[in-house]
């Protein structure tokens, strides 16, 4: 049974179109039958330009939105047939990372507080000694010091707010993460840092990940499996490196010739 | 396994950095001591001034004197305590009226935002409603119809609780109107706070919220609500002097603050009477009444430029 | 003497934090018709610097503390004043920014934005100016230029938009175009069709190219000169098949590998340790030092700024010995 188990997810939009008393509309098929396996422990790279419906399917799988069709199943639970109130408690399984590392803090609250309280929902209400001791814990296992607990997301860089995001995704103890272009807005030189960090959660942590990025160097790195991604449908599949290797689609292939290469002749 | 937890530096909030700007805004600076040191005035210097309401036929319109520091009205009372007591009167209206507002306003507009769909159409139609009959009309009925009540928890206060009574009748007078103008004024209020929560439910950090498995209802008020204290600070800021000029509207019209209370509005319209003969009991009152107003209005503008610029800083 | 020579350009920010170098101390050259490239990470300076050549810095908090940058053997930039840099802005010298959302006016046309410049600079008149409108964006690439060029931005793709920009930066044939990360906001098939372009329309015109970017692999495929920056200043320079070949300084190499594709999968990637400094403090030395894992750190200098040196022909380093071992 695979971990997380997508089923020819659709997500239709309907957009209203003519004047203020028409009654037609233009639909967008924003995912058009997606289905997508990944095993525990596996790291699944999804790869798309914009518009290719990624972020929307990635909302959906994160139950932010509901799909217009298909199903969502996660260790045999389907999260997508589940009422709001089992799918509430189950969202603690799995978290989410934002392309974004700004947008996805609170801008109010400090390091301290967003993971406090990531961390009293999993484990309940702790007393302050325990809770500062897990909220360092987990500073330092994505690389802050703890010494910075008390401050806010805009007194850090953009790779260090997304370490912070990364340890409020991991605070629930997750067993499932999505990160959805999580290195795309950082500078080159931040981007391994945060590849590795990943890297090295995901191994001591067994988590299953899905790793949707444009990028294909990085997505070939980081991932065991690539999906690419397509006007909402999945054009190929394949292990990361003979996909690189050996495109089959038209469009991977296109993709592919478009990246720029250094060239040392 | 226990950690040793060295000492945290402390963070600077958003809120913080705005302070420190507003900070090097003098006339902002300035409005906040002049506002302050008149509520020091009207509410601390005032309990050891004479009575306002003691009328003294035989001293009236006198001029400033060791006595009657500013001299007295036509009925011989004493203008400098009048004016305090007054003051009183109307900071106290725009202080509450706002609070009023504010409370509901923020609440409603959050649900409003929140919510969207059909909730939020209904809910704006009532506020389109109740934008277009004409305020001061339903601020005149509110208060007819508020003075019943206040009298009957006046008679309450005084019997069960045994306050004075002359104390007790001065506040469930004025009440009414409080609370007429605070049940009104929230309506631009609703507006601003459910736009910026439609833009901010968007916002990752919210979806990163509710995908903690948060109820909804605690995603709004803790996460949402406390982004959208920026332009509310300033639209409260700026409607307590809107406030009492509502007040100083209604009492130069009759229809405000009854006698014995007196306001500045009060005060204004009884110094008008005699603009030409004994100009000081219009032009003291008016004086202390602009120079408030100028403060909180130069406030409300300072606290704009200090929060706006970087309200979200990248 | 090249088309531009910039000297020594330093530009500070006077902040309420302190005095930000942005810039301090860079030189390069732009020879007619060439593509040289600048490249860096966020806070290199790279933008700055040639925001600074245009006159596009807010002053305050902007100061250009010091040097020259002498364009057409004849006018320096910096010093020239407001009415000059007019005449030359927009049609000597072109510009196209990295966002195409926000580059374009959204309540105008695309064709009052267009041919702005020609009226402007070019004194032509309104219908004429639209034809070679019409006719720069048919050279782009956009199909159906008559219909389109009524449109307004927003029924435009970002392909789409960045096309009208370069239409709109070339229309009045400049000598030089700055190109501020062009591509950086699109897609990877967009961006090399873009890429194309700027190439095409460059040959066609004989404009000489500034590209700003941060990726190395787009600087490989249509820069002949690349300026790498760091901290302010500029570390290393030389044209690009040397730089990849060989490059010197001990960022580019670190760079160079940290670069994911570079990389083999399974391992761990190489990473720069640390962040870039702050560019509020003056830096005593070589700006590197700190997070030199690749070279010599102890060699590093860290009393007198490294001087910038010509170590082969037309390979430039700032000569710190720590970061060329």
């Amino acid at each position: 049974m695979p971990f997380l188990e997508i089923k020819n997810i659709k997500k239709h939009f309907q957009k209203k179109k003519g004047g203020l008393f028409s009654n037609s509309f233009d639909t967008v098929k924003a995912v058009d039958g997606v289905s997508i396996q990944i095993e525990k422990g596996e790291i699944l790279g999804l790869v798309g330009e914009s518009g290719c419906g990624k972020s929307t399917l990635s909302k959906t799988i994160m139950q932010l939105i509901p799909p217009t069709e298909g199903e969502v199943i996660l260790e045999n639970d389907s999260l997508t047939t589940l009422n709001a109130e089992k799918v509430r408690k189950r969202r603690l399984d799995f978290q989410m990372i934002f392309q974004d590392p700004y947008a996805s803090l609170n801008p109010r609250m400090t390091v301290w507080s967003t993971l406090k309280e990531a961390i009293i929902t999993r484990h309940g209400k702790l007393n302050h000694k325990e809770l500062e001791n897990k909220v360092a814990i987990l500073m330092e296992r994505v690389g802050l010091d703890q010494k910075f607990m008390r401050k806010y997301p805009h007194e850090f860089s953009g790779g260090q707010r997304q370490r912070i995001a990364i340890a409020r995704a991991l605070a629930p103890e997750p067993k499932l993460i999505i990160a959805d272009e999580p290195v795309s807005a950082l500078d080159v030189s931040i981007q391994s840092q945060i590849l590795n960090l990943l890297k090295d959660l995901v191994d001591e942590l067994e988590l299953t990940m899905l790793f949707i990025s444009h990028d294909l160097s990085v997505v070939r790195y980081i991932a065991d499996r690539i999906a690419v991604m397509y006007f909402g449908k999945i054009v190929e599949t394949g292990e990361a490196e003979s996909l690189m290797d050996n495109p089959k689609h038209e469009y991977t292939k296109q993709l592919l010739d478009s990246i720029p290469r250094i060239s040392i002749h | 396994m226990t950690n040793q937890i060295t000492d945290t530096e402390a963070g600077t909030s958003l809120w913080k950095d705005s302070w420190l700007r507003m900070r090097k805004n003098r006339i902002a600076v300035a409005s906040i001591i002049v506002f302050s040191i008149t509520c020091f005035f009207c509410f601390i210097v005032a309990w050891f001034c004479k009575d306002p309401n003691q009328v003294n036929l035989a001293n009236k319109f006198s001029g400033p004197s060791s006595e009657h520091w500013i001299g007295t009205d036509a009925l011989g009372r004493d203008l400098f305590s009048r004016i305090l007591y007054g003051g009183q009167v109307s900071i106290l209206v725009g202080l509450i009226a706002t609070t009023v507002s504010v409370t509901i306003g923020i609440i409603y507009g959050a649900l409003a935002g929140f919510f969207g769909g059909k909730i939020d159409s209904i809910m704006m139609r009532v506020v389109d409603t109740l934008f277009s009959i004409p305020f001061l009309m339903i601020v005149i009925v509110l208060q007819a119809v508020l003075s019943e009540w206040s009298r009957e928890t006046s008679v309450w206060i005084v019997s069960n609780l045994n306050w004075d009574k002359g104390f007790t009748d001065r506040i469930t007078n004025v009440l009414p109107l409080f609370f007429a103008l605070g049940l009104l004024g929230w309506l631009t209020l609703a507006r601003i706070v459910r736009a910026q929560v439609m833009s901010l439910k968007e916002r990752e950090f919210v979806e990163a919220a509710t995908s903690l498995g948060l109820t909804k209802l605690t995603v709004l008020f803790r996460h949402i609500i406390p982004n959208t204290l920026g332009p509310t600070v300033v639209y409260a800021t700026l409607s307590v002097p809107g406030f009492i000029m509502y007040e100083a509207t209604l009492s130069y019209l009759g229809l405000g603050v009854e006698s014995p209370n007196s306001s500045w509005g009060i005060l204004i319209k009884e110094g008008a009477n005699y603009l030409e003969t004994n100009s000081q009991l219009l032009i003291f009152p008016g004086i202390i009444f602009s120079i408030t107003l100028f403060a909180l209005n130069f406030l409300g503008d300072g606290l704009r430029d200090a929060l706006d610029v970087r309200a979200s800083k990248d | 003497m090249s088309l531009l020579e910039v000297n020594n350009l330093k530009t500070y920010f006077h902040t309420r934090n302190g005095i930000v170098r942005a810039v301090d101390g860079v030189s390069f050259s732009v020879d007619k018709g060439k593509t040289i490239g600048i490249v860096g990470e966020s806070g290199s300076g790279k933008s700055v610097s040639c925001y600074s050549l245009l006159g596009l810095l807010p002053m305050p908090p902007a100061k250009i503390e010091d040097g020259e940058a002498i364009f057409d053997r004849s006018t320096d930039l910096l010093s020239c004043g407001e009415k000059v840099l007019r005449t030359i802005r927009g049609k000597k010298i072109g510009m196209i920014f990295q966002d195409p959302m926000t580059s374009l006016n959204p309540y105008m046309r695309i064709a009052d934005q267009i041919i702005e410049p020609l009226c402007l600079h070019m004194k032509m008149d309104k219908e004429k100016a639209l034809k070679e409108a019409i006719h720069a964006l048919d050279e782009v690439g956009i199909p159906e230029p008559d219909n389109r060029i009524n449109m307004y931005p927003h029924e435009f793709s970002g392909g789409m938009r960045q096309r009208v920009m370069i239409a709109m930066a070339l229309i009045t044939n400049p000598e030089i175009l700055i190109a501020d990360e062009p591509t950086t906001a699109l897609d990877v098939t967009i961006q090399k069709q873009i890429l194309d372009l700027i190439q095409t329309r460059q040959k066609e015109l004989g404009t000489a190219v500034i590209f700003i970017t941060h990726d190395l692999a787009v600087i490989s495929e249509i820069c002949e000169e690349v300026n790498i920056m760091y901290a302010g200043r500029i570390v290393e320079k030389t044209d690009t098949k040397s730089l990849f070949r060989t490059p010197k300084h001990a960022y580019t190499r670190s760079l160079l590998k940290s670069i994911p594709a570079n990389q083999v999968k399974g391992e761990k990637l190489y990473t720069i340790p640390g962040l870039p400094p702050d560019t509020s403090q003056i830096i005593r030395g070589c700006a590197f030092r700190e997070r030199n894992q690749i070279g010599d750190q102890n060699e590093c200098l860290t009393n007198s700024r490294p001087e910038f040196k010509e170590i082969e022909p037309g390979h430039w380093v700032q000569n710190c010995p720590g970061c060329l071992s």
